[in-house]
């Protein structure tokens, strides 16, 4: 016990990029934010498929539904931000956005608690799922702390509203060198910059000359600059020639809905944040009240959102087993859910999955 | 002199026009156009325009300008803006953009911000015989073409700390929804959609909603609704049919845009139209120099063709443009001869040549010294009405390029 205290901190001592440490003997907490909606049905498909798997993780869940503070304003519930603090790692299903605050405060909140720089969305057709292209398989990497996001507007005179984009050396470099290490551990052999710096001198040529710096220092990985508009119209025509993508806010909030597109929408998506203190899985699509509590709903991209926090905590091999047993299914065509051209239920894919994983122990 | 030279010219540019009418310079029934060169192929391309007008007999001189990435001084594009501003309308390759030297300016946006260019209309529609994933597109995009995120107004904080401004005006948008909804009137579409991402950009982009949505209430033949920027681009690659008539900012402009001519088929087969109240500016839809295919002979033409043909709808040549944009897209959709970009073997040479070879039997009656012919008497009138309306600036120059012409002429 005391030997594997040491081991822990001796990993944590080790600098690397955020905190990865995770043995993979013992069990790892996670924290479960269910959602609303279709939210509570697909969290409960994703633990039941790791248990399946014998997945060394326990869940601790957390309804995030504001609370009344003693001043009146509601605010996120503390039990969130002790429950991350203790845990690093989040799970999060959809959430439906309440009229005012609500939605967008927690994912800013969770965002500035935990310093959650960069949002990684890999985007890989699915066989068995057929959309207009094929063979699609980027990853788009997109600095989600600042840029055009940082909310900060003013009314110069009536009629005339200025809203400022700022970027940061710190926050380009952070973002810059996860893309790197990122390509690095996951065997991608180019990072491509997306910019405007011929409109946006001055910041995006900032956010480009970061980039530029970190590829110097990591000449292993192949690096690319391209414009935005030139991006855009190559990843219609023929999003094969690119890898990994990064960067600032806004372009990665297009581009990453833009790649989603490519292999089928939200729904099959997955999509991570990750920080210097911990990271937050997450699905992003809707919560689909249409079809809540019928058993139809479509755990893909929650799913594979969770096989993204298994490698990032370090449990590839488990990661690896779920996602083949989920593309098998997909592929094999027989349990599909409604969205995906089927008429199984959800419990029902699930279940599929859940064979498949065992079967392949 | 030097001083006096510029600074006659900048009040040239500030000068209020008094007509609302757009006006050409149009001289013994001929037209005189602005051509700024630009990079990449951009110079070949308008070589290849003025060959096949020569062919079709349009009435049309070029005003050609050398303007391209390694121009660097202030006369240079004072006598652009000069041109355009004296012919009314220009053809245009991209100016490419060196953004990493010092003291660089974006020529393209000083073009169209000191023209007050407000919209750009990029018009993509599914063309036959091309391969897409996608058919049966017709999509319209106009895109406010002189705010927002294009407003070059940047400042460093503290180092390493730059922030960027966006503006965002009400009489800008108001100005852009206007002419988008008129745009659809006269073209019998039955759908405007704004795009934006007020969710976020609540004052900003919530400022260009609320006009689209004020003058919208002014049509209500035409429906009218909105979508957030990422949505849009989701929708635009799996559903793209969905979408009519698009009213944008700049930025998201310039995204979409590029992702629906990718949708029917890349830089080569879209043309973009820049239009302010008294200019217009004519060139690909994209805005790419194509910098990386310059000299190989395997750039796609048709693009600039069909952005001259609109510009010759723009200044009446109506038959002209009909002629030219028949041929050129005989030859792409039903002859099939397509350039590397859409999966062809030609070059841009033997595209040239199918349109050239498409166009003569439909032009025997016209000959082609007919074409050129200019009597002494107009020649002579357009000379004295230079000397009358130009700066000292042109005086200098004009005369020498109209002794060009006419040494050209006598040969």
């Amino acid at each position: 016990m005391a030997f594997r205290r040491a081991l822990k901190r001796l990993l944590q001592e080790i600098p690397n990029q955020g905190s990865r440490c995770y043995s993979t003997e013992a069990r790892q907490m996670v924290t479960m934010i269910p959602g609303d909606g279709i939210g509570p049905e697909i969290s409960q498909s994703v633990k039941d498929i790791f248990s399946a798997a014998g997945a060394p993780v326990d869940w601790e869940d957390v309804d995030v539904t504001p609370v009344k503070g003693p001043d009146g304003n509601f605010r996120l519930p503390p039990k969130i931000f002790d429950s991350m603090d203790r845990t690093k790692v989040g799970l999060k299903g959809p959430l439906a956005t309440p009229i005012g605050k609500g939605h967008q405060s927690l994912n800013l909140a969770l965002r500035k608690a935990f310093n959650l720089y960069a949002n990684v969305r890999p985007c890989k057709s699915i066989e068995g799922y057929k959309t207009p292209y094929n063979d699609v398989d980027l990853v788009t990497i997109r600095e989600n702390t600042e840029g055009e996001y940082s909310g900060i507007e003013h009314v110069i005179v009536d009629g005339v509203v200025q809203s400022i984009k700022k970027i940061t050396e710190e926050a380009s470099m952070r973002v810059a060198e996860y893309a790197f290490a990122y390509a690095r551990d996951n065997n991608r052999d180019t990072v491509t910059a997306v910019h405007k710096a011929n409109i946006m001198k001055m910041t995006d040529g900032l956010f480009l000359k970061c980039c530029r710096h970190v590829a110097e220092q990591n000449k292993d990985i192949k690096f690319k600059e391209m414009y935005l508009d030139t991006v855009c119209l190559n990843m219609v025509q023929d999003p094969t020639q690119f890898d990994v993508l990064v960067m600032p806010n806004l372009y990665g909030d297009i581009l990453s809905d833009l790649c989603a597109g490519l292999i089928g929408g939200l729904g099959v998506t997955p999509s991570g944040n990750i920080g210097q203190d911990g990271a937050i899985f997450e699905s992003v699509h809707g919560t689909a009240p249409d079809i809540a509590g019928e058993d139809k709903a479509n755990p893909t991209a929650l799913l594979l959102s969770a096989v993204m926090m298994l490698r990032y905590m370090g449990l590839s091999p488990y990661a690896q087993r779920i996602e083949m047993a989920c593309f098998d299914v997909i592929r094999e065509g027989r349990v599909l859910t409604g969205d995906l051209g089927g008429s199984s239920k959800c419990s029902e894919f699930t279940e599929e999955i859940c064979r498949k994983v065992r079967e392949s122990e | 002199m030097h001083t006096s030279r510029v600074a006659a010219s900048s009040s040239i540019i500030q000068h209020k026009k008094y007509s609302t009418e757009p006006h050409f310079s149009k001289y013994g029934g001929r037209t005189t156009v602005t051509a700024l060169s630009g990079d990449g192929v951009g110079p070949e391309l308008l070589s290849y325009v003025q060959e096949i007008f020569r062919y079709a007999g349009v009435p049309v001189d070029f005003e050609e300008l050398e303007i391209n990435g390694s121009t660097t001084d202030e006369e240079t594009l004072c006598s652009a803006l000069l041109s355009v501003q004296r012919n009314g309308i220009a053809l245009k390759g991209n100016i490419e953009s060196k953004f990493d030297e010092p003291g660089f300016k974006s020529m393209n946006v000083e073009l169209r911000t000191q023209l007050e260019l407000f919209a750009s209309i990029v018009w993509c529609k599914s063309i036959p015989g091309v391969y897409t994933r996608h058919q049966g597109l017709d999509i319209i995009l106009i895109r406010e073409n002189t705010e927002g995120e294009y407003s070059n107004l940047e400042y460093q904080i503290v180092p390493g700390c730059i922030e960027n401004l966006k503006i965002i005006t009400e009489a800008k948008s108001t100005k852009i929804a206007k002419y988008a909804f008129e745009f659809a009137k006269t073209h019998g579409r039955k759908k405007v959609t704004a795009i934006h991402k007020a969710n976020i950009m609540k004052l900003g982009d919530g400022l260009f909603l609320e006009s689209c949505r004020k003058v919208a209430s002014q049509y209500p033949d035409i429906e009218f609704n909105d979508m957030i920027v990422d949505n849009a681009s989701m929708q635009m690659v799996s559903k793209p049919q969905q979408f009519d008539v698009l009213v944008m900012p700049n930025l998201y402009g310039n995204i979409l845009s590029n992702i629906t001519a990718g949708l029917v088929g890349g830089y080569g087969v879209v043309s973009g139209m820049n239009i302010g109240d008294d200019y217009a500016v004519f060139e690909m839809g994209t805005r790419s120099s194509g910098r990386s295919l310059k000299g190989k002979n395997i750039a796609n033409p048709t693009g600039m063709l069909l952005a001259s043909c609109d510009m010759l709808d723009y200044i009446g040549c109506n038959k002209h443009a009909e002629l030219i944009r028949d041929s050129v897209m005989k030859v792409m959709s039903v002859d099939k001869v397509q350039t590397p970009d859409l999966g062809g073997q030609a070059t841009t040479l033997e595209v040239i040549q199918a349109i050239i070879e498409d166009i003569k039997p439909k032009t025997t009656s016209w000959s082609t010294t007919a074409a050129q012919n200019v009597s002494i008497d107009a020649f002579l009138f357009n000379f004295k009405v230079t000397i009358v309306n130009s700066t000292l600036e042109s005086c200098m120059r004009r005369p020498i390029e109209m002794a060009k012409r006419w040494q050209t002429f006598k040969e």
